[in-house]
């Protein structure tokens, strides 16, 4: 038996909605299972991304924590893939990019409505925000993109399929959407 | 004059006055295209509809038919232009489909649908253009403005109006309303004119209409562009 293909995945500035839409190809993941492993993801308890023969890629770039993931992933992942609206264009979370972040911080944390105790949260704990939302092919090489908010089930599902059987990934008209 | 000339190999009637691409139409040939519309003046901006003629590269919805020429539209080459063109439109403004009420009925996603764009390709410029909600039926978002030039010509030409211009150069060009305070709400528009219905994109929108038809029902939902171009054309808007 052949060694199984390796997979990790991330949430970068995402919703998680593209991990639901991954999953909702249901039983076939039992298939998929048959034939990968994954390595990180948010789906399993590994920390870092090692060698990998997949990356998939959910959300924008949006803090510095984003950019090490995502370098770490590129590092490993022979092919990496933008998965949904916000890693291939910023998708809805770059409407920020229309205000400075310094407005957007004192609007949550200092102006909002209910704040208790209001102050910009500065512990080095933290990720600081990037002054704009960035698709992930400006800070890395991306090999493959999945369209879609988020791309559906089929779309995964064809383009897994193609991927792990060595063939170059194709999307028939009915699955291409950016909505 | 009259006569028949060749697209892509097939020989195709065209009749006196055609351009390129209406001879193509009425022949049943798709070429892709976003500023052109049957029945109003040609632009010749979105550069789409790029064919060669005889060899050159030309608009196919300016250069006027003409007996024996020889047109090249669908090639692999000619259609990565298309691609990239319509990536640039894409990244030149903020397209996020997502949330735009024209999503499904936008010519410029039907396009990158026919194309299979699967990404933008180059770096966004996510341009800040206030956007005027001014007033009470339409909405102008300038973010999404691809400079067609279609609502200047459909105020000008069909509503005798002359509503709107595009002003600037280079990068900065944008559409104006023609109005002393630059707004919508002192203009003449008004939601039965051309202008407010003719918009390709989501950049003139006719307020609280958005998000009425079904996911799966929307026009390009059912129907590829390709395929809807060719038919009457009023189909093919909205």
């Amino acid at each position: 038996m052949s060694p199984k293909i390796k997979i990790a995945t991330t949430s970068l500035a995402g919703c998680f909605g593209c991990h639901m839409s991954f999953l909702d190809i249901d039983e076939r993941i039992t298939a998929l299972a048959e034939v990968v492993e994954f390595d990180r993801s948010p789906l399993t308890d590994i920390e870092h991304c090692g060698p990998c023969d997949i990356g998939l890629i959910e959300g924008g770039v949006c803090n510095s924590e984003n950019v090490h993931v995502l370098r770490e992933f590129r590092k490993n992942c022979k092919v990496l893939v933008a998965v949904g609206a916000c890693a291939i264009n910023g998708g809805l979370p770059a409407l920020r990019n229309f205000v400075s972040v310094e407005e957007c911080l004192l609007e949550a944390y200092r102006d909002g409505i209910g704040v208790d105790n209001p102050q910009i949260p500065s512990d080095p704990e933290l990720p600081l925000l990037l002054d704009k939302v960035h698709p992930i092919h400006e800070i890395v090489k991306v090999d493959y993109f999945m369209p879609g908010c988020p791309p559906s089930a089929d779309v995964f599902w064809t383009f897994l399929s193609a991927l792990i059987e060595g063939r170059e990934p194709s999307l028939p008209y009915e699955l291409v959407h950016y909505d | 004059m009259s006569g028949t000339l060749t697209i892509d190999g097939k020989t195709i009637p065209f009749a006196a006055g055609q351009s390129v691409i209406e001879a193509a139409r009425c022949a049943g040939i798709y070429i892709p295209h976003l500023c052109h519309k049957p029945g109003y003046a040609p632009h010749g901006s979105c550069k789409l509809c790029t064919v060669f003629v005889n060899g050159r590269k030309t608009s196919a919805c300016t250069y006027p038919a003409a007996a024996d020429q020889n047109v090249v539209s669908d090639t692999p080459e000619l259609q990565q232009d298309r691609l990239r063109l319509t990536q640039m439109l894409f990244v030149e403004g903020n397209h996020f489909c997502p949330s735009c009420e024209k999503s499904g009925n936008c010519q410029l996603q039907g396009v990158a649908y026919h194309l299979r764009m699967l990404d933008n390709h180059y770096p966004h410029f996510y341009p800040q253009r206030e956007v005027d909600a001014s007033h009470p039926d339409i909405l102008l978002d300038h973010n999404r403005c691809i400079f067609c030039n279609l609502c200047v010509r459909a105020s000008r030409d069909h509503d005798g109006k002359n509503v709107f211009a595009i002003a600037g150069r280079g990068i900065n060009k944008r559409l104006i309303v023609n109005s002393a305070s630059g707004q919508l709400k002192d203009s003449d528009i008004s939601i039965d004119d051309q202008a407010a219905q003719v918009c390709p994109t989501g950049a003139i929108l006719v307020k609280r209409t958005g998000y009425q038809v079904p996911i799966g029902e929307r026009v390009y939902d059912r129907q590829p562009i390709s395929e809807l171009a060719l038919g009457k054309e009023d189909n093919h808007e909205r």
